[in-house]
């Protein structure tokens, strides 16, 4: 018996102008990437999109991703927007199932922008592709006119050759498969939450930003077979990316509220503020279902390079296309995603 | 209405008597002790923070009574259970 | 996390879970509903629900201080954001709420200057750092948070900080649950009261529901096993005949309330003759506004607003909803006009509206039922 999938193609986007929401990586960034983007640019897909796309050329297989960066503030603990970029790219190769080898970076710089600001920017990217293993090889500048952009938006592009024997995709996730993660969620949404100072908040917390790509190896070594779906779970958190991943599939994702790894100054600021964890973003986490059979060499191969990488939780048939999260005592809640940005509650 | 969590107060703010810092699972933040100024807190006491305020001491006393009364929730009845069976609150009815 | 993690034990939470089914008799429906918003959101957060026996039902008060304002406050409030020169600012809480020309947030991004703050002192220190700007602060809340605003109206004036006011949105809960008691179509057995609120005003005020109404109401914490055992003290009241106030919350809950709270609100307020509740008409003696002495500071005396009554679409049924006389799933508009993507109404919207917490926790819970083992 099939799940059944919600048809992409059915998507509209109706709304009559852009708003904030839609850049937020929730449910309103998915009805105008597949409503309005994907039908006019891609045309129908036969599968859902994905992190990074995957084509052929002259026999070898190659993929091919974008991101853009607006980040504010520009520097915050444990990096700045220039590490995100040069991470971020290479993440969603990975997660894709590709070695990141070529980046290229457009730059939009508001003009007034100090140079010193600038140059730490390029000497952070410069950092970080090296850390990554990735060349940055071109570029583009644009500077417009003081105001129009918030210092400087940076835009990568980077191309990878996929890893051998690495075939992902939502269509191959079955009942029983296993979701690991990588490591403790939130940090650097609450960091960048703290950085802006509006809230008046102090912790010892640093942005998670960091290459994936030698865990997607590791598990592409011990556990290729059994590899069913990887995602990095950005903006929008595990809560976007796992209900991107039941909807694809048509599917269950249950979760296990306790064994989600969290740190505990992200708890705290998570209670007080009232934010769930699953709604922040993550920069250098990412998710992976992976066959029962091979579930244990995969969390050891991960838990090498992470220790705080966990077993989540797994995927069943019912209730389909859902997310939910239980409890040690019982209770279970549904994990939606959030229209826009996670917001600070008082009540 | 009422997100409100307990954080312990680390230091008192020098200079303005009203204001402390609250620690809260390492995250910290200034807020104002002024609702608890007719039995004010000091370091190391439990507080009940909402929108920056300390609402409230928190009873630490209060919390353990709570936690005994609902660790031996049932095991009354599970001990008068044993006790009835025994037959000896049945008034005897008939007897040598 | 101290304090928190003790009161969300697996044993302790089974063990009260296995008290309410022992006490529950299962020839009777009980009806019980927590009155505050902040009970709604942890019920479902916590899957409070599953863990109750199905002839244990829990009716969501109109305890949502956003929920009961009305679209023309809100605009009331957004027509000082359009003011040159003015930072508007308000909780997290009410950045989605939708005026009839859009909500805070849709405001910002049409370039108003509209900022989140955690606390109301920080909207005051915001004025302190822009001396050339006016801030102004939307109140909202019940007596837990009034006393904050009111102390930091207090600060103000101290201070001598002349370019900041409040938009004062603060409400009473007693008049609200006698709005619900006082309803026709409402069946209720006992209330969960609420916790944080009676920080403030103690345990008090609840006395005539017990005395006149003859219902249990039980001032309850927040955390699982704080509404279990608050479900078990009020099962056990039914169960012997009584009707009493009870304090369950009373690691934190003075029965006397916090008077240094109360003499703040004294200071800066005064009741309204009449306040005009969403979904529950107008109710004398239920909200604040802010005293003369504190006029300066009163953004309804700064700014002049349009004070226009905006009512609801007709189909909208957030009133019964708010009453807790329908569920969520029982409006005709949840889940197709009205979703938390596009709210019609503001229960769909704040985090602890029955609407919103339905949608984003429970409406495909009818399959999760079947599939959870």
């Amino acid at each position: 018996m099939t799940a059944k999938t919600e048809s992409v193609s059915k998507i509209r986007f109706r709304d009559p102008q852009i708003e904030l929401a839609h850049g937020a990586g929730g449910k309103a960034s998915r009805r105008l990437i597949e409503g309005l983007f994907a039908p006019l640019l891609i045309g129908p897909l036969d599968e859902p999109l994905g992190d990074a796309s995957h084509f052929s050329m002259n026999g070898t297989r190659l993929a091919v991703t974008a991101d853009s960066y607006v980040v504010r503030p520009l520097t915050f603990p444990g990096g700045s927007i220039g590490e995100l970029a040069v991470n971020g790219t290479v993440n969603d190769l990975a997660v894709s199932g590709a070695r990141a080898e070529v980046l290229v970076v457009t730059f939009v710089l508001e003009a007034g922008l100090p140079t010193e600001v600038l140059e730490a920017e390029v000497r952070a990217m410069a950092g970080a592709a090296q850390r990554a293993g990735v060349k940055i090889v071109g570029g583009d500048t644009k500077v417009v006119e003081n105001g129009k952009a918030d210092r400087m938006y940076i835009t990568t592009a980077g191309i990878g050759q996929t890893i051998p024997n690495v075939h992902i995709s939502p269509k191959s996730v079955r009942p029983g498969d296993q979701v690991l993660l990588s490591g403790p969620i939130g940090d650097h949404g609450i960091t960048i939450l703290l950085a802006r100072g509006e809230l008046d908040l102090e912790a010892d917390l640093r942005s998670d930003t960091r290459s994936v790509l030698p865990m997607v190896e590791a598990l592409a070594e011990t556990a290729a077979p059994g590899l069913r779906w990887m995602r990095d779970p950005t903006r929008g958190g595990v809560a976007t990316a796992l209900n991107e991943l039941a909807r694809d599939c048509g599917l269950a994702v249950h979760l296990r509220e306790e064994w989600i790894p969290l740190h505990d100054a992200v708890r705290g600021a998570c209670e007080l503020l009232g934010l769930d964890p699953l709604h922040i973003a993550n920069e250098g986490q990412f998710l992976a279902v992976v066959a029962p059979e091979f579930a244990d060499r995969a969390l050891a191969a991960l838990q090498g390079l992470s220790n705080e990488a966990a077993l989540i939780g797994e995927i069943r048939s019912t209730p389909a296309a859902t997310v939910v999260a239980t409890s040690t005592y019982g209770g279970t809640r549904i994990v939606d995603m959030l229209v826009g940005d996670p917001l600070p509650r008082i009540c | 209405m009422c997100l409100a969590i307990p954080g312990k107060i680390v230091e008192l703010v020098a200079g303005n008597p009203d204001l402390a810092v609250v620690d809260v699972s390492g995250v910290r933040r200034t807020i104002d002790t002024g609702l608890l100024a007719d039995d004010p807190a000091v370091p190391g006491d439990w507080v009940l923070i909402h929108v920056g305020f300390a609402m409230s001491k928190i009873s630490e006393r209060d919390a353990l009574d709570q936690m005994q009364t609902l660790a031996v929730l049932g095991e009354d009845e599970a001990a008068l259970q044993e006790v009835q069976g025994y037959g000896v609150l049945e008034e005897n009815k008939g007897g040598p | 996390m101290r304090f928190v993690d003790e009161f969300r034990q697996p044993e302790l939470i089974t063990k009260a879970a296995e008290e309410i089914r022992r006490l529950a008799d299962p020839n009777r429906q009980y009806r019980l509903m927590e009155v505050c918003g902040g009970h709604t959101h942890a019920i479902y957060r916590f899957g409070i629900k599953d863990l109750l026996p199905a002839n244990i039902e829990l009716i969501h008060g109109p305890g949502c201080p956003v929920c009961v304002l009305p679209m023309g406050r809100i605009d009331d409030g957004l027509s000082m954001a359009e003011k040159p020169g003015v930072i508007f600012t308000a909780f997290g809480d009410m950045m989605r709420v939708p005026g009839t020309k859009g909500s805070p947030l849709e405001y910002k991004a049409r370039g108003r200057d509209v900022r989140i703050v955690y606390s109301p002192m920080d909207a005051l220190k915001l004025a302190q750092a822009n001396p050339d700007r006016h801030v102004t602060f939307f109140a909202i809340g019940f007596e837990t948070t009034a006393p904050s605003t009111a102390r930091t109206l207090m600060r103000a004036r101290a201070l001598g900080v002349r370019n900041f006011s409040v938009f004062c949105n603060h409400v009473t809960i007693i008049p609200a649950i006698r709005a619900i008691l006082d309803s026709p179509d409402m069946r209720l057995d006992a209330f969960i009261g609420p916790g944080h609120v009676s920080t403030v005003i103690g345990c008090r005020p609840y006395e005539w529901i017990a005395a006149n109404e003859h219902k249990p109401i039980v001032v309850s914490g927040f955390e699982p096993v704080d509404i279990l055992q608050s479900v078990v003290m009020i099962l056990r009241q039914l169960r012997e005949g009584r009707a009493e106030v009870e304090n369950q919350y009373k690691r934190v809950v003075p029965w006397e309330g916090n008077r240094a709270a109360l003499r703040a609100m004294a200071e800066v307020f005064q009741l309204r003759p009449y306040f005009e509740w969403r979904g529950l008409g107008s109710i004398s003696q239920s909200a604040l506004r802010i005293r003369d002495e504190y006029a300066e500071w009163d953004a309804e005396h700064v700014f002049s607003v349009p004070g226009l009554r905006v009512t609801d679409p007709k189909a909208a049924q957030c009133g019964e909803v708010l009453k807790g006389v329908l569920k969520p799933a029982q409006c005709k508009l949840f889940g197709k006009e009205c979703t938390p993507e596009y709210p019609i109404g503001a229960l769909m919207v704040s985090s602890e509206g029955s609407c919103a917490a339905f949608y984003n926790y429970e409406h495909r819970k009818a399959a999760v039922a079947v599939a959870v083992e």
